[in-house]
């Protein structure tokens, strides 16, 4: 397994805490970046603003992507994601509590690699984030390095 | 919902056959259908030659592709799947022999959900099997059917 970052881009202070503790439970040490809002996650993911002397080449494994997002939702993320040549082919897991079917065929649309509705309970969420950890990092192949 | 079919399509008669013996081993209950070429998908997908008739609508809940393929390869089989409003948003796994990276680019930038070297080993070939189909058929959020 590479050490390349899992970028998590969530405002929920508990939803944070419970992928961290579920990917740590089952041995996923990928580094854990978290970006609490769009903009945020837009600055890592193009090296501006806080991010500015970051390598734009240190690209994520793999984005865990909420929709509702303070500032810019998941929505606009995953459009500027896809725009660009260097970030497009980067795997995007849209993780919403939203299971509105306007929601899933946006994410679709927009070219989410996958769209998981967020369990409630603790036990089904941890073992969902180990799910996804093992097949965004270990069975499926990252798309090389633009 | 109704039991949507998986698609498989590949040439090579022992890589079918292990394919259903790992999906019957998981207990993945769904249909799968195999298209032996990038012509036969694309056929079945769009409801034309021998598939004249069928219910487009009906798409697959998944297509488990490979790209070396008689007739029609699968970069192709690909583009059509994306390039078609009707199929735009059907989950596609390249599930493949080849590690080239251009092929990786290739997928990922055609649109695949996901890209998958084939081990070939048996065991770890019904693992990766078992795993795929846990995630595409259970933990994913399949898209709404247009």
């Amino acid at each position: 397994m590479s050490d390349k970052a899992i970028l998590l881009v969530e405002d929920t202070a508990s939803d944070i805490g419970l992928t961290q503790r579920a990917l740590r439970k089952h041995g996923i040490g990928n580094p854990l970046v978290i970006a609490e809002d769009g903009q945020e996650a837009l600055d890592y993911l193009f090296c501006t603003g806080a991010h500015q002397d970051r390598d734009i080449k240190d690209t994520p494994m793999l984005i865990l992507l909420d929709l509702k997002l303070p500032r810019i939702d998941g929505f606009e993320v995953l459009r500027q994601i896809r725009a660009d040549r260097r970030t497009r082919p980067l795997p995007v897991v849209i993780l919403s509590a939203s299971g509105e079917k306007h929601d899933v065929a946006a994410g679709y649309d927009l070219g989410t690699n996958s769209y998981i509705r967020k369990p409630i309970d603790f036990y089904q969420f941890a073992e969902i984030v180990k799910q996804l950890g093992l097949y965004w990092l270990v069975t499926n192949e990252p798309p090389p390095v633009v | 919902m109704t039991e949507q079919v998986i698609l498989l399509v590949e040439d090579n008669p022992s890589d079918i056959g292990l394919t259903r013996r790992a999906f019957k081993k998981s207990a993945i209950g769904n249909e799968l259908v195999v298209a032996e070429d990038g012509q036969e998908a694309l056929d079945y997908l769009f409801g034309e030659g021998a598939h004249t008739g069928r219910d487009v609508t009906n798409t697959p809940m998944l297509v488990l592709l490979d790209l070396k393929l008689p007739r029609v390869d699968g970069l192709e089989v690909l583009r059509r799947i994306r390039a078609d409003p009707r199929t735009r948003r059907i989950p596609v796994v390249i599930l493949t022999s080849s590690s080239e990276e251009h092929d990786l680019a290739a997928g990922y930038d055609l649109g695949t959900n996901s890209y998958i070297r084939k081990p070939v080993d048996f065991q770890q070939f019904a693992d990766v099997i078992k795993q795929l189909g846990m995630y595409w058929l259970v933990i994913n959020e399949a898209p709404p059917r247009n």
